[in-house]
């Protein structure tokens, strides 16, 4: 396959997977801003929303406080914040419309469509009542795009890249959730109401607060918050389950392109084998918050390492 | 400035502003024109509201799959769609096959020239074209002298634009031998077509076009350089999505399978052609280039050009890659050069021309100029060389003011310009604004030369959507309408049906052993003729 080819197929993966967790994280963030007490409360929620979603620092640029509407808009319309919302689905139909051959037409469609009503929307879809319908519709172009690609799509190199960008972003973005609340989850924590809704708050922004009760039937407790984000296998979104896939789909690409597994491969194995070796409890004694920027940070080499032996056209 | 500008390939299309009654293909003298019998009580039955319905489900499926043309230069939505017209433009299979005999002609004796101009250049020798019309002109390349292609043959995909004026009446208007586009509207239209009105195609037997990319990827295969071992790999080489033509180049890439690529997609080691592919280097043999020479190569044209591959031309000379259309080909197609098309018929194949070109009258001889001058307000005047410049006069629209301004650059500079009248092209009925009305059409049929000359049957044709209109181009308010070639003959049943006089005529005119068409009155035609 063209380097070109798989460098948009792993970028259109990577954006759509990021608007659909902007819309997720948002939507369980506007909960917590909603429900908090103190006036400065739902100013730290949105800047934390935002520092995970990498985009704090363009919006204090352009924003003094993170007022509720300003934060919101940031998120999904402006297509200044290269995080965001808008910015992703443009970039995620751009990388689409460069490879159109090698998508099908169901995938094709859905990314389509959804820049298509996208350009078409107004102002006001964002606005008081109409946002959590405009966040699911999001999540819902997300989840027909992955469902297009997972069911129409040959299992070809150009399935596998485009599932790379996918579990890459999705793996980055469960870090860094789960990092912008790492105090709730330090050992000496409190159990306290607010804690407990930062737990809620974690869960419900990767969509996995049932899944809690259905693998631990138990209440929430940050131990367990923590296992379920960081290494259970049963939790698609999880670091553990996202980076076997990361290192099984880097060792098809590998065979299916002349064996040569190269620096990739090695650290997706070493980043796979610190989720599935590693203890929960040296972690958290370690510190969460060290833990996961070591994770994103190791994440960023990966995505380099990618690009150098497959995407960027220099391994000749 | 006040005169009027319009592309390259627009000239020819703005003429006159009353022009003479326009023969219409469907109607004639009172009856329906054998072709259209079918299709006109199809119109008829279902009624213009039911056009309009299918003219919106088109736009949506157009919109859908994406075929679009972008436009980034003004306001609005930078991908816009071709309007398609739902009345499909019909062909008998007598006329496709004259027009397709000529077509070859034309093909063949364009090839020709291109050989020898960058060969022995005996048309010169012999006087029938001047030096330096073609040897100072900006689309002659003297990297591709004494350079033979891979086959032999320069315009492996061209694209001939005709117009009609009348039953047996075609004429050239440009010939285009760089890169020609507009086939994948042809594929797409009938795609449309056979979605929206399925019933329509039970009641004829059109000739199909579909299999095109499969044509055009044996056409490429088949100028694969002998060093090339094994299955040739062929590839398209686009300038990148924000070419206006962009759908084209996947559209084609995909339905033949093959590699789209972007010049930092390909490199050059040893003079051989490699594509960066996630296993490694892969070595490319056949090229089908959707760039501009001048694009191709930084190394041989333009330094600046971050669209080409650098080192390109030395792989083609070396004789390690081709490339689709060979880069030089555009001398072919040049507006100064045109009028001399016939005579490269003459010249190199000894046949008479069976498509005739526009009048054309070159301001550079006396003669001529004289004429243009004393007919400005009749005339339309382009520019004669390259594609630098896009100034032209449509005398009819002009002010008395700006045909002063041109008779006044005309005698400055006679050997820039050309001038031919104003054609009244054909028309064929066209939904607009909910109405059906009599709009004007071209066509475009597409060429295939490799070992040999292939075409499928039609072309795309172009409709002018603005009431009057004789411009088509896109750009301008153009549309797009499918192409029928019907494969069978009228029936004598139907014949009688239509308006008894005029069909009689059109039949004589259609069974005739295809002499060459006659020539417009008031003609200082082909001035190829007695030049020396």
């Amino acid at each position: 396959m063209l380097s070109r080819t798989a460098d948009s197929l792993f970028w259109l993966g990577r954006y759509s997977e990021r608007a659909g967790n902007v819309a997720r994280g948002l939507g369980a963030t506007l909960r917590m801003a909603l429900l908090a007490e103190p006036a400065d409360g739902a100013e730290r929620e949105w800047r934390a929303l935002m520092v995970a979603a990498g985009c704090e620092h363009g919006f204090r640029e352009r924003h003094e406080a993170a007022a509720h509407e300003a934060a919101i808009h940031w998120l999904t319309l402006d297509p200044a914040n290269p995080s965001g919302i808008a910015a992703s689905v443009e970039s995620a139909r751009r990388n689409a419309r460069s490879v159109r051959t090698a998508l099908t037409v169901d995938m094709w469609e859905a990314i389509n469509d959804t820049w298509l009503e996208f350009r078409r929307l107004d102002s006001g879809a964002i606005k008081g009542d109409r946002l959590p319908g405009f966040l699911d519709w999001v999540k819902s172009r997300t989840l027909l795009f992955n469902g297009a690609a997972a069911d129409t799509m040959l299992r070809d190199d150009a399935w596998r890249f485009t599932q790379l960008g996918t579990i890459l972003e999705r793996a980055d973005n469960t870090a860094r959730l789960l990092d912008s609340r790492h105090g709730a989850f330090a050992p000496d924590v409190s159990a306290d109401a607010a804690c407990y809704a930062h737990w809620q708050a974690v869960l419900r922004s990767v969509g996995a607060l049932r899944a809690y009760q259905h693998v631990y039937h138990a209440r929430l407790d940050p131990r367990r918050v923590a296992e379920l984000l960081l290494m259970r296998t049963e939790l698609p979104r999880s670091l553990l389950s996202c980076y076997a896939r990361v290192e099984r789909t880097l060792q098809t690409i590998a065979n299916a392109n002349g064996g040569n597994p190269g620096e990739c491969q090695r650290l997706a194995g070493a980043l796979h084998a610190k989720l599935r070796f590693g203890r929960l409890d040296s972690i958290l004694d370690g510190g969460l918050h060290g833990f996961l920027t070591g994770i994103i940070d190791e994440n960023i080499t990966l995505g380099q390492e990618i690009a150098a032996r497959y995407l960027n056209g220099k391994n000749a | 400035m006040a005169l009027r500008c319009a592309t390259p390939e627009d000239a020819g299309r703005n003429v006159a502003d009353r022009p003479a009654p326009a023969f219409d293909e469907m109607h004639a003298d009172g009856g329906i024109r054998p072709p259209y019998l079918e299709i006109a009580r199809f119109l008829e039955a279902g009624g213009q509201a039911a056009l309009e319905q299918k003219r919106r489900e088109a736009e949506v499926l157009f919109r859908r799959i994406g075929v679009t043309f972008a436009v980034y230069t003004e306001g609005g939505d930078p991908e816009r769609l071709i309007p398609f017209d739902v009345i499909p433009r019909i062909l008998s299979r007598m006329e496709w096959e004259r027009l397709s005999q000529g077509l070859e002609q034309r093909v063949r004796a364009l090839n020709a020239f291109l050989a020898d101009v960058y060969g022995p250049q005996e048309i010169i020798k012999a006087g029938r074209i001047p030096a330096d019309l073609v040897l100072r002109n900006e689309g002659y390349l003297p990297q591709m002298v004494g350079f033979t292609p891979p086959g032999g043959v320069y315009t492996v995909i061209s694209g001939i634009d005709l117009v009609r004026t009348g039953p047996d009446q075609f004429y050239v208007l440009e010939d285009n031998c760089r890169t020609p586009s507009g086939v994948s509207y042809m594929l797409e239209n009938r795609e449309a077509m056979l979605r929206l009105f399925p019933e329509a195609f039970t009641r004829h037997r059109i000739a199909p076009v579909s299999h095109y990319p499969e044509e055009l990827l044996e056409t490429l295969k088949s100028i694969a350089p002998s060093s090339c071992q094994g299955e040739p790999c062929v590839v398209v080489l686009t300038p990148g999505p924000y070419n206006s033509a962009y759908y084209e180049h996947s559209f084609l890439a995909d339905e033949m399978g093959v590699e789209l690529v972007e010049g930092a997609d390909l490199f050059v080691r040893d003079k051989v052609v490699y594509m960066r592919t996630t296993a490694g280097p892969r070595r490319v043999d056949v090229i089908y280039r959707r760039i501009d020479d001048e694009y191709l190569d930084p190394e041989a044209f333009r330094p600046d050009s971050a669209l080409g591959v650098a080192g390109l031309m030395e792989a083609y000379r070396a004789g390690n890659v081709a490339l689709a259309n060979a880069p030089g080909a555009g001398i072919a197609d040049d507006k100064a050069v045109y009028p001399f098309v016939p005579e490269m018929v003459r010249f190199y194949l000894k046949e008479e021309p069976i498509l005739q070109n526009v009048p054309t009258f070159m301001c550079e001889r006396e003669a001529d100029r004289e004429h243009v001058l004393a007919n400005l307000d009749k005339l339309v005047v382009k520019l004669a060389r390259g594609s630098g410049g896009y100034g032209m006069l449509v005398g009819p629209h002009a002010t008395e003011e700006q045909r002063a301004e041109f008779a006044d650059r005309i005698r400055a500079r006679p050997g820039d310009y050309i001038a031919q009248p104003t054609l009244a092209l054909s028309t064929v009925p066209t939904l607009c604004e909910g109405k059906v009305a009599s709009r004007h059409v071209d066509l475009r049929p597409f060429i295939l030369f490799g070992r040999s000359i292939r075409m499928v049957p039609g072309g795309l044709t172009r409709v002018a959507l603005r009431e009057g209109s004789l411009v088509v181009n896109s750009s301008q308010g153009g549309g797009t309408k499918d192409t029928w070639v019907l494969d069978d003959p009228p029936k004598p049943g139907q014949a009688q049906s239509a308006g008894p006089r005029g069909l009689a005529q059109t039949m004589d005119g259609m069974t005739q052993s295809m002499p060459p068409l006659p020539p417009l009155p008031d003609a200082a035609n082909d001035p190829g003729r007695g030049f020396r």
